[in-house]
């Protein structure tokens, strides 16, 4: 650094702890809700050390379901959150690294045709088409289906440009050696391009991963069966029931229990979520 | 930069495309292009007939008051939010630039909200701050002052800012600490040695070199609260109190969904496109060049 100043480091300890108090906070709190009995927390009266009923909301939230409504326990929506998040994360990967595989080392007539036909999905997120996709999906029958809740969430032109950009940077002599070595389109993807790419496999997975697991108007459009709710919109269906009393304690546990999975990701796979998140915008 | 060896193969190329061609057909341009269409039609109480009626879906649209409000109400909040995001995240985004131990440790503790889903951010914010059982709307209380965001305008849209900023904080934070590692420190060592005290460096040095990754977070963060936000609002207010919290993608869906009126719907869906295309214009126009040194 230009100087060295105690103060200055101080300062910025400070600045910092606050920061990650306040950025833990509502967490702590929600985790605290967690491990108290229905009453305590809607009392208004909340402690802010943790109580003792923390095994008997998580064993409910999970297993049994709350009491008042029919509802079905976390562990189904966890389940389908863990089916859809994998569908769209290895879905996109999947069709991504094709369709970038086809532009980047083949010629062929529409080229720059299909690159475009792709580029522009970019402009079309699904808040700006719901209802129009949604009656797509009723027609194919897929509603309350994994494929529907999966599908039209895998084409997007991130991947696309994400691995064009990284197939570019691979020198022409690798191909060249391939083809002397008598290898064809397979056999080099198969062999050369795919080891090449695992880390950028790696990095779009970490990212497409938590952008599934954290989706939510299209999974509260397509799904009627509490069965096929993924655990984001069980969160929010438990707080506005008909009943008057929302078990807000269950709530909070199934808010952790929703958190983890993706918070889990960005904490142990730091290094491939900052590089998948810096290359998917640029 | 396009290769110049390449397979020769003439019908391969294709079946490569054709997964991610139909799933783009099927799920983008044939919805998009009916959204247009339906934007042209009035269906009649029962969904059974529609009839082309022209712009007259777009007429009644923006004669409506409540669209310009729910304009006003996008406005408001995503100015607020990108303000108070990017604001925050550089003052800690420079706290965390300093050769500090511990700067690891405090970068993980400082990102993981990214992984939050909206919804679930929405939740939490709305427990801690729930007139009568949140832990913090007690101590406003206390203080006499008749703190409810189920109830007041104000008070909801501060919320759902408060809860919009803390999950965006993490991402401006990354990019922003990136975008200063960036910075030769050379030139900041030449500027403390003509005299120039940190804050100063700061002005002078740091932020019109950093500009680049300000302008591409602040359309970045744009987006952001167009369409990620929607899950804080639904889980926070349902768009209201009122209307108060109705952005323009909130009311595209609540108009659909509760109104029934689909042909409305599709109109604003289609001022939101040209919207959208407008912000990926400028973000592929400004933003790719400049955010390269």
């Amino acid at each position: 650094m230009v100087e060295h100043r105690p103060l200055s480091d101080i300062i910025a300890y400070a600045i910092l702890t606050l920061g990650v108090f306040i950025v833990a906070f509502p967490v702590y709190l929600a985790l605290i809700a967690s491990t108290y009995d229905a009453a305590t927390v809607v009392g208004g009266r909340m402690p802010l050390s943790p109580g003792d009923q923390m095994l008997e909301n998580y064993y409910r939230a999970i297993f049994v379901g709350g009491a008042r409504t029919s509802r079905e326990p976390v562990a189904q929506m966890l389940i389908n959150s863990f089916i859809s998040a994998f569908g769209i994360a290895l879905g996109k990967i999947f069709i991504s690294m094709l369709s970038a595989y086809a532009v980047v080392y083949f010629r062929f007539p529409f080229r720059k045709t299909a690159f475009w036909i792709i580029f522009v999905t970019l402009m079309l997120p699904v808040e700006v088409r719901i209802y129009p996709t949604y009656k797509v999906v009723a027609d194919l029958k897929m509603l309350d289906t994994y494929a529907g809740l999966i599908l039209p969430l895998i084409a997007s032109a991130t991947g696309t440009l994400l691995f064009r950009q990284f197939f570019m940077t691979i020198p022409e002599e690798l191909l060249e050696a391939s083809r002397i070595d008598g290898a064809g389109p397979f056999r080099f993807f198969w062999d050369t391009l795919l080891p090449l790419s695992v880390t950028t496999i790696a990095a779009l997975f970490v990212i497409q991963f938590i952008y599934g697991w954290n989706q939510y108007l299209w999974p509260l459009l397509i799904t009627t069966q509490d069965s096929m709710q993924t655990i984001v919109i069980g969160i929010k269906k438990m707080l506005y029931t008909t009943d008057e009393l929302a078990e807000w304690q269950l709530a909070m546990a199934t808010a952790i229990l929703a958190m983890l999975p993706p918070v889990a990701v960005v904490v142990f796979m730091q290094r491939l979520f900052v590089r998948g998140l810096v290359e998917t915008e640029k | 930069m396009e290769k110049s060896v390449v397979f020769n193969n003439k019908l391969l190329p294709y079946l490569l495309l054709v997964p991610q061609l139909i799933i783009t057909f099927v799920f983008f341009y044939w919805p998009a292009s009916q959204a247009v269409w339906q934007s042209f039609l009035r269906e009649d109480a029962f969904g059974l007939t529609s009839e082309f009626v022209g712009l007259e879906n777009y007429q009644s649209l923006f004669a409506q008051p409540e669209y310009y409000a729910s304009m006003l109400v996008t406005v408001v909040f995503s100015s607020l939010v990108a303000a108070l995001s990017l604001s925050i995240a550089l003052l800690f985004a420079t706290q965390a630039d300093k050769n500090l131990k511990a700067a690891g440790a405090y970068k993980t503790l400082m990102i993981w909200p990214y992984a939050v889903a909206p919804a679930v951010a929405g939740v939490l914010w709305i427990f801690m701050f729930h007139p009568s059982l949140g832990t913090l709307a007690r101590p406003l209380r206390w203080m006499n002052f008749d703190w409810n965001p189920l109830l007041n305008g104000n008070h909801a849209m501060a919320l759902v800012v408060m809860a919009a900023v803390w999950k965006q904080i993490s991402y401006n934070f990354l990019f922003f600490l990136a975008g200063l590692q960036s910075i030769p420190k050379s030139v900041l060592e030449a500027s403390a040695i003509d005299g120039a005290g940190p804050l100063r460096r700061f002005w002078t040095i740091t932020f019109p070199l950093l500009s680049p990754t300000t302008f591409f977070l602040l359309v970045v963060n744009v987006v952001y609260v167009f369409f990620d936000t929607f899950g804080i609002i639904d889980a926070v207010t349902g768009g209201g109190p009122a209307g108060a919290t109705t952005t323009m993608v909130y009311k595209v869906f609540a108009d659909g969904r509760l109104g029934g009126d689909l042909g409305g719907s599709a109109a604003q869906s289609v001022v939101l496109m040209v919207i959208v295309i407008a912000l990926t214009a400028i973000q592929f126009k400004y933003v790719e060049r400049k955010v390269q040194y």
